[in-house]
């Protein structure tokens, strides 16, 4: 009964939530209501934002009953129908579509005595044939719902019971809000909770949220202030306290709220102590914690949204043409209409066959006239393809179950293969325009590693590195072996390890690691180093080494900032127990203010070890080639290799074990490289941080602040107390565009301190520019020391702004700012994000597919045309256009400019025209012209989207092959998104997989996410996840363009089928005096769509394969037909439904002729009729196949075979049934009858004629583009080759000897040896990222002092 | 859907599951029909592939067609048995609510639906207060003009020429759907309770004198109620057996026909007509299906050679991938 009433306020609640988010505590309200029918007296005025807890036990059982009495508890529901309510509520939606209400009106139409066409019952069903699929379907899909509901809520767990005292097992549906819970580790969390005790000394927990977000990495949350420091396990008895927080929402990064103890005493909350429902809890014994939100009220059910129904192009095309239908209905209605009122005015007299009125009389011509329409619409509403809805979902899944079923798209690494999140759109992918891609993760791996770094001016590459990445993976797997494998000797660490070192962007650690230390001295010389780096000369570590020898003397700031370095990995866990410092098991315990994010890195400079060296030897190293350091630092490891496994000393030691956990892989990347440099981050907790210097020894940082990484900030800070100096030092680490500005600025007096400071910063600045130019990317490292009393200061207001519950965002973010300035500049790095494996190619297939392809990104303008020349969506000789302008007049001019330059060069832009018609012969543009790019900043961005120069954009796009827009804003990604699919009306498609993608995903007709590093909210917002990039080169040209051609064929075919039978009844009704009659028996009517005819059809949307996989592959070119939809125009539809009509009239009149005068009888004449129609519509589809497998076989032949055994079997039982088209023994006569036969060959062959012999004229005389590709599909390998080569000559002239031509031609020799459509030829991505970036044009054309002034002028590499 | 995902994920997740251990393998399997790589048939249809078929329908098609013409020519000879038909043009007996006009049950013998018929009989479905036995409007206006056929031959009087009553309805019609309601001993005992229909001048059990042909079974009722499908009809009435194979059914000759006139087909503008056939294999005479074939097969016949042209023409083009886009 409770169950009853909460479910049924859960619904209320959400109805209510609909309209008003705030409104979430209304239930509370509505339910005292509904329970005592007292006003809202009753109800305290805590409820109106806000949710109040008290524990759920004895003592407070009124208060309990007062507040979270009626909160939602843990049973969760996520079925829509229960076994009463199945039956109204499935119809009750069901007839929410507009089909099915024609339907239900057809068969109401039926049940009024005037209009009667068909016996009543049979009218129904079509209706209910439909509806019961559908509502099996529903009922099914709910019942596997139910199914995982209860194995949820009968889960157990630990909830602290009063009467027992202890902690007893309950199922989760048990748990309510003010329960106590205890949970061990790798349980999942059942409720959301606020943590209130953790076993571990320090109050932390970790929980592994993938089950809610996707993320891998764990984070980490904390006990409530307060109760950290109590060292025996929190007692519910003694609680005594009441939680006050914000109403259930569906914020993952949100939760505010405090608790208030029993002396009014009150201690803030956030989402650091909110442990979330479905995730895990890791690395930490055992936990206890209070729920807060239960059910359907915590944030993981809320942030559940169901499937996503997106309407596709193809289904709003048909449902246009549908509507043409029932014109074509309504028209032949009231031709029958009048037909029959015309027929009845000849008679004067009553006739027999003109039966009058049950009470006589004879209604009138016009009455007549005006009930048989009613009456043709009942017999004619086959026209209207009820079926088609149907079918089109059927066949939808069908093509989704192959689409991930397709091996092709399975990445091992992940164990990910693609996911269709919406179900109804898979035909759109075959009739994509442009793409929207981010660049960060999506082209990109998102694995960073550590490249380069400046350090006070100085500029140092990294080699080591490089030889690290080259054997990312083999690490990586090694990782995980020995992570896997209890190679600890400290077996309270074992347990906690295993599920925390999760093959996650750990670097490469340990042994392996090292080895390449040790190598990469070899490495030196070839190696990129010197191809790569033309103006830096100095190894980054070549001084390293010297400078750790010397560190004894060096400043001790710099020493500090190696440490914060290493803090900054959000450390999660080293595997060096000793570190713990046998406590217990897990790293650390985070302090009440810490708590924001522990596992936040800190920002320090990257590599505090180079700087000091820089510092110390200054210039003398000056122009040290890269080989010669290494020898020191080899010493230095190699020892460290052997020890990890013998009992390290605490020094250097267990470098091999170590592996980190970082909440970005840009963090990651920086604690590996410092310890690649002996800088080695030993452990963190979040009190105090451990670095190890290979001179030094380690030193402890005492940790006082975290200043959490945003999107607004763009940066992050942490303060420390350094060991050595006390003092308070701020590091801030972030985009360099932030930190620039936040420097100290130069005193005009200008000491000769503040002198060098600008030279850094200067020098600093060029190397920045020139790592973005390497498609590197840059973070800026900035410090600042504070006195004692600043920093106390400044945390007596930031406390303030945390414990506030309103706009406490802006507090904190205005508190950051205080902090945050008068930065002293140290440094910078350059990491690189190399690009996936398969994406230049997959670009490469997908421009010429003719799909335009935007990059946009939140990089900076020389990383994002790095990358776009290393992904091949810029060519080397594309003509570059840069937009970035600081005024919307600028702006304005500078496009016009553009574009008059682009329509003189290339005159096959007309204006207006090249709009729309620009996309549609590419074959046009692409011979003829020079390809372009546009380039535009987020600035510039901001002016191309307004309203004025909207137009204008537009249309300098369109002239554009590729256009990359850097430094755009989640929001501009968007506005980009709907402004192309608006104004140019064109389908687009959106890839990303970061949070700050999930609105052009949204906003784009279908919406990809990459299931990557930056979990899964991208997934989440996505139609369509992908493992990878390169994945999407199939997903479109391969499955896209078949969805598309099946589908689109498809619902024409069912047209021409509903048209060309009814029209047989239409036909017939000139002869009847347009009396309504159907010469068909009524069962054969309805089957014949329903049964007979509805299999081969779905058959062929699901299997039909025009070209084969490894041509579409090959041949990106064919998917163009599907963006121009060739297989679905207008006038497509209308030319099917003229054969139609055709074949209607031929399957009609042929019969005709051959029985006119004959003494056949009504139902004798329509059994030839309908056997004659049955194969010319299978046949009609036979050959519309392009490819026949024994499904097709199967199911055509068990079509024609169930047609007639119906019919025979119905003929030869049905003595007297089915009154009055009585069908007994038509069939047999018929099948003994020599003119049956000679008339259904005849009726098939006649109508079937022009359609073959336009196909085969097609075929012959006029082949489009998919039909010439169907003969690869028979060629050798090596005709294929052949062929491939002559079709891409003529495909290329214009475009002088291309080098695709042999490219791809060489592709395809592979591809065809090899067989499966593994059509590209992967190239390693870090060879196309080098090869790019050597080539001197691109540093050229993207000088920085060039853009505005000339941006037209921009060239090619002959200018470079 | 999310749903579910999420709700699984709790619940997989449940258990710790080492990482990197073996964990669910999602490989989708490798199979043909999977991958969709099924061996199919794949049919191009250029003028090369299609040519034969084109032949040969022409070829099969001209014979035929000519059979059959030929056939259906060869009727005009009156020889075997000959089948005697009554027209009628105009006669709408397809109209919807004239075709629903009836009971079959009834006209099955079942005895209910004899005294209670159905209401698709209205408003032929009773008269006087008793039921219409045969109900409904396709009964009531069954043709019962007479014709009777005579030789005129040398001798002053003519010579009736016997006209076979029985063998012109369908056998299964006759002896299954077809039935007389089951009782007393005489018909009309059977069918007591019940009434003509209206424009019937006699009760149904009076149709005519043999027993097997009374009632319900009457073969000239049954082979009406089979109702037309064209409102211009032929309606078998009569055989005229052949009665040596010597001697022509029908010897060349006057012949005279007697109509007694019954049916008034005025109102409705229609025309009576009596007609003569033999049947072939192929049923009664009709050139339509032979010419049809004929033309056919040479259309066919003809696009064959277009082929053949077009298929010499463009061989190149359309059997390998060359043509420029």
């Amino acid at each position: 009964m409770t169950e009853c009433l909460q479910w049924a306020r859960y619904h209320w609640q959400r109805l209510m939530g609909g309209r008003n988010r705030d409104d979430n505590e209304r239930p509370y309200n509505y339910s005292s209501l509904l329970a005592c029918g007292v006003k809202s007296s009753q109800t305290p005025k805590l409820a109106g934002k806000h949710r109040v807890v008290v524990p759920h036990l004895r003592p407070f059982k009124d208060e309990y009953e007062k507040f979270s009495g009626t909160y939602v508890n843990n049973r969760i529901r996520t079925t829509k129908y229960t076994l009463l309510n199945f039956v109204p509520r499935n119809l009750f939606e069901q007839f929410h579509r507009a089909a099915n209400l024609y339907f239900l009106f057809l068969a109401v139409l039926n049940w009024v005595p005037l209009v009667e066409a068909f016996q009543k019952e049979i009218t129904m069903l079509p209706l209910v044939v439909v509806l019961t699929i559908i509502a099996i379907k529903d009922g099914l899909e709910d019942y596997r719902k139910y199914k995982i509901d209860k194995q949820i809520n009968n889960l157990v767990t630990k909830v602290y019971s009063r009467k027992e005292k202890k902690y007893v097992d309950q199922c989760w549906k048990d748990v309510a809000v003010g329960d106590f819970i205890r949970l061990s580790c790798n349980e999942v969390i059942p409720a959301d909770m606020v943590l209130l005790f953790s076993t571990d000394p320090d109050g932390i927990c970790h929980i592994e949220t993938s089950g809610l977000d996707g993320e891998s990495n764990l984070k980490q949350r904390q006990v409530v202030r307060g109760y950290a420091e109590q060292d025996s396990e929190v007692d519910p008895e003694k609680f005594s306290s009441k939680i006050e927080c914000e109403s259930p929402n569906n914020d993952l990064n949100r939760f505010r709220g405090y608790l208030e103890h029993s002396n009014k005493e009150r201690v803030g909350l956030s989402k650091e102590n909110l442990l979330l429902r479905g995730c895990t809890i890791r690395n930490t014994e055992a936990v206890v914690g209070i729920v807060v939100y239960a059910g359907h009220e915590t944030k993981a059910m809320l942030n559940n949204s169901g499937p996503r129904y997106k309407r596709s192009k193809l289904e709003r095309r048909a449902n246009t043409d549908v509507l043409w239908c029932v014109l074509l209905l309504v028209v032949m209605c009231l031709t029958g209409a009048l037909g029959h009122g015309i027929w009845l005015s000849r008679y004067e007299n009553i006739m027999f066959f003109n039966i009058p009125e049950p009470d006589g009389h004879v209604i009138s011509p016009v009455l007549g006239g005006f009930y048989m329409f009613w009456t043709m619409i009942i017999l004619l509403q086959v026209l209207i393809p009820i079926s088609l809805y149907v079918s089109i979902e059927i066949v939808k899944l069908g093509q989704i179950y192959f689409i991930q079923s397709d091996v092709d798209f399975y990445h091992e690494k992940m164990d990910s293969t693609v996911q269709c999140r919406a179900l109804n759109i898979t035909e759109d992918l075959g009739q994509i325009q442009y793409l929207f891609s981010d660049k960060t993760g999506t082209l990109t791996e998102n694995k960073m590693v550590f490249r380069r770094c400046s350090v006070a001016g100085f500029d140092y590459c990294h080699e080591e590195n490089a030889k690290r990445l080259e054997s990312y993976q083999e690490a990586l797997s090694e990782d995980e072996d020995s992570t896997d494998t209890p190679s600890d000797s400290l077996s309270n660490m074992a347990k906690p390890k295993a599920p925390s070192c999760r093959p996650i962007h750990n670097g490469p650690l340990g042994s392996k690691s090292s080895n390449h230390l040790a190598g990469s001295c070899l490495a030196l010389g070839s190696g990129e180093g010197a191809s790569e780096v033309p103006h830096s000369r100095q190894a980054a570590f070549s001084s390293p080494i010297i400078g750790l020898s010397s560190l004894s003397g060096m400043p001790i700031k710099s020493l500090e900032d190696i440490k914060n370095l290493f803090q900054r990995l959000s450390v999660r866990r080293s595997s060096s127990p000793s570190l713990a410092s046998g406590k217990e098991p897990s790293p650390g315990v985070p302090n009440p203010f810490v708590s924001r994010l522990s596992l936040f890195s800190r920002m320090k400079p990257a590599f505090p070890v180079e700087e000091e060296a820089s510092h110390m030897s200054e210039s003398p190293e000056g122009p040290r080639n890269s080989p010669c350091p290494t020898e020191v630092e080899k010493q230095n490891t190699d020892p460290g290799l052997p020890e990890g496994k013998v009992a390290p000393s605490p020094g250097q030691p267990l470098a091999s074990t170590l592996c980190y956990e970082a909440e970005s892989p840009d963090e990651a990347a920086l604690v590996y490289a410092a310890r690649a440099y002996q800088c080695t981050l030993r452990s963190r907790t979040p009190e105090q941080v451990v670095v190890d210097f290979a001179a030094l020894g380690p030193l402890t940082f005492q940790l006082l602040h975290i200043l959490p990484f945003d999107s607004v900030r763009k940066r992050m800070s942490v303060v420390v107390r350094h060991p050595l100096s006390n003092q308070v030092v701020v590091y801030t680490k972030g985009a360099d565009s932030v930190i620039m500005e936040l420097l100290s600025v130069a005193s005009p007096d200008g000491t000769s301190l503040e002198k060098q400071q600008m030279i850094i910063r200067e020098k600093t600045q060029k190397h920045l520019d020139d790592y973005a130019r390497r498609g590197l990317r840059t973070l800026c490292i900035a410090k600042k020391v504070m006195s004692d009393t600043e920093y106390t200061e400044w945390l007596r207001n930031h406390f303030l702004a945390e414990t506030s519950i309103d706009h406490r965002e802006e507090l904190l973010l205005e508190s950051a700012m205080r902090l945050e300035n008068k930065l002293t500049l140290l440094g910078a790095t350059g990491i690189e994000d190399r690009l996936q494996e398969g994406v230049p190619e997959s670009i490469e297939a997908l421009q010429k597919a003719g799909i335009k392809i935007w990059m946009l990104t939140g990089d900076k303008q020389e990383t994002a045309v790095n990358i776009a020349y290393a992904c091949r969506l810029l060519e080397p000789d594309d003509k570059l256009f840069i937009l970035n302008t600081q005024s919307k007049d600028a702006c304005e001019t500078l496009m016009s400019t553009i574009l008059t330059e682009l329509q003189e060069k290339n005159p096959a832009f007309p204006e207006q025209a090249s709009l729309r018609d620009g996309l549609h012969q590419p074959a046009a543009t692409q011979d003829s012209e020079l390809r372009a790019g546009l380039i535009i900043t987020g600035k510039a961005l901001e002016f191309a989207l307004q309203e004025s120069l909207q137009r204008q954009f537009l249309e300098l796009t369109a002239c554009c092959q590729a256009v990359v827009c850097c430094r755009a804003t989640p929001l501009q990604k968007s506005e980009v998104v709907k402004l192309v699919r608006n104004h140019l009306r064109v389908m687009t498609l959106a890839i990303g997989d970061g949070a700050n993608d999930v609105s052009m995903i949204q906003v784009a007709d279908i919406g990809i996410g990459i299931s990557g590093q930056e979990g899964m909210q991208a997934v989440m917002a996505s139609d369509f996840a992908l493992a990878q990039f390169k994945h999407l080169g199939k997903l479109l040209l391969v499955h896209g363009h078949w969805c598309y051609t099946r589908l689109s064929n498809m619902i024409l075919y069912f047209f021409y089928k509903n048209v060309a039978y009814v029209n047989l009844l239409f036909w017939y009704q000139f002869f009847c005096g347009f009396s309504g009659t159907s010469m068909t028996d009524y069962w054969v009517l309805i089957l014949f769509n329903l049964l007979f005819t509805s299999a081969p059809p779905v058959i062929y949307g699901v299997l039909e394969k025009d070209v084969s996989a490894e041509t579409l592959m090959q041949l990106p070119e064919l998917y163009k037909s599907g963006q121009k939809s060739e297989a679905y125009l207008p006038l497509t539809f209308w030319i099917t439904l003229l054969d139609a009509f055709y074949q209607s009239l031929v399957c009609f009149f042929v019969p005709y002729y051959t029985y006119r005068g004959s003494d056949i009888d009504i139902f004798a004449f329509g059994n030839p009729l309908n056997t004659a129609a049955l194969f010319i519509i299978i046949l009609h589809l036979v050959i519309e196949s392009k490819s026949l497998t024994w499904v097709h076989m199967l199911v055509i032949a068990g079509s024609i075979l169930s047609y007639f055994f119906f019919a025979l079997v119905f003929g030869a039982v049905c003595v007297t049934c089915n009154p009055p088209s009585n069908p007994y023994w038509i069939m047999q006569e018929h099948m003994l009858d020599p003119v049956f036969y000679l008339v259904c060959v005849l009726t098939t062959c006649v109508a079937l004629l022009p359609r073959f012999t336009y196909r085969v004229l097609q075929g012959s005389l006029f082949p489009s583009p998919v039909r010439r590709a169907q003969h690869f599909d028979r060629l050798t390998p090596e005709e294929r080759t052949e062929a491939l080569k002559k079709w891409r000559g003529a495909g290329m002239i214009g475009r002088g000897p291309s080098k695709y031509a042999d490219h791809s031609a060489a592709k395809s020799e592979k591809t065809a040896m090899s067989g499966p459509p593994a059509a590209f030829v992967m190239m390693s991505a870090p060879s196309c990222a080098v090869e790019q970036g050597s080539l001197s044009v691109h540093e050229t054309a993207l000088d920085s002092d060039f853009c505005e002034t000339k941006a037209s002028g921009m060239a090619g590499p002959s200018d470079g | 859907m999310a749903m579910n995902y999420n709700a699984k994920d709790e619940v997989d997740g449940g258990p710790p599951c080492p990482p990197g251990g073996t964990a669910k393998n999602r490989r989708p399997d490798n199979t043909a029909f999977k991958q969709q790589r099924l061996p199919a048939w794949q049919p191009i249809l250029t003028a090369g592939t299609v040519l034969p078929t084109f032949f040969i329908i022409g070829l099969i098609f001209i014979p035929i067609g000519i059979g059959i013409f030929v056939t259906s020519n060869n009727i005009r000879e009156i020889e075997g048995n000959v089948f005697m038909y009554y027209g009628l043009s105009n006669f709408y007996q397809n109209h919807r609510r004239y075709v629903k006009s009836r009971d079959d049950s009834q006209l099955n013998g079942d005895s209910s639906a004899l005294l209670n018929p159905s209401k698709e009989c209205e408003p032929y479905r009773r008269n006087e207060d008793k039921p219409i036995a045969p109900c409904g409007a396709i009964a009531n206006s069954m043709f019962n003009d007479t014709l009777e056929l005579f030789l005129v031959g040398n001798e002053s009087y003519p010579i009736p020429i016997p006209l076979k009553k029985k063998g012109i309805a369908w056998w299964t019609d006759k002896n299954v759907k077809f039935r007389n309601p089951p009782g007393g001993e005489s018909l009309k005992e059977r069918f007591k309770d019940t009434t003509k229909p209206v424009n019937w001048v006699k009760p149904v059990y009076m149709l005519d004198s043999e027993p097997d042909n009374n009632g319900f079974i009457n073969e000239d009722f049954i082979v009406w109620m089979r109702t037309a499908a064209l409102p211009t009809f032929r309606k078998l009435y009569r055989l005229i057996e052949r009665k040596s194979d010597l001697h022509p059914t029908l010897p060349a000759g006057r012949y005279y026909l007697n109509i007694t006139y019954n049916y008034p087909v005025h109102s409705f503008d229609g025309r009576k007509r009596m007609i003569l056939s033999t049947i072939s294999w192929m049923g009664g005479k009709n050139p339509f299906l032979g010419i049809a074939y004929i033309a056919i097969g040479s259309i066919s016949f003809l696009l064959g050679v277009v082929l053949l042209v077009i298929n010499h023409k463009y061989r190149n083009s359309s059997n390998t991938a060359d043509i420029t886009i």
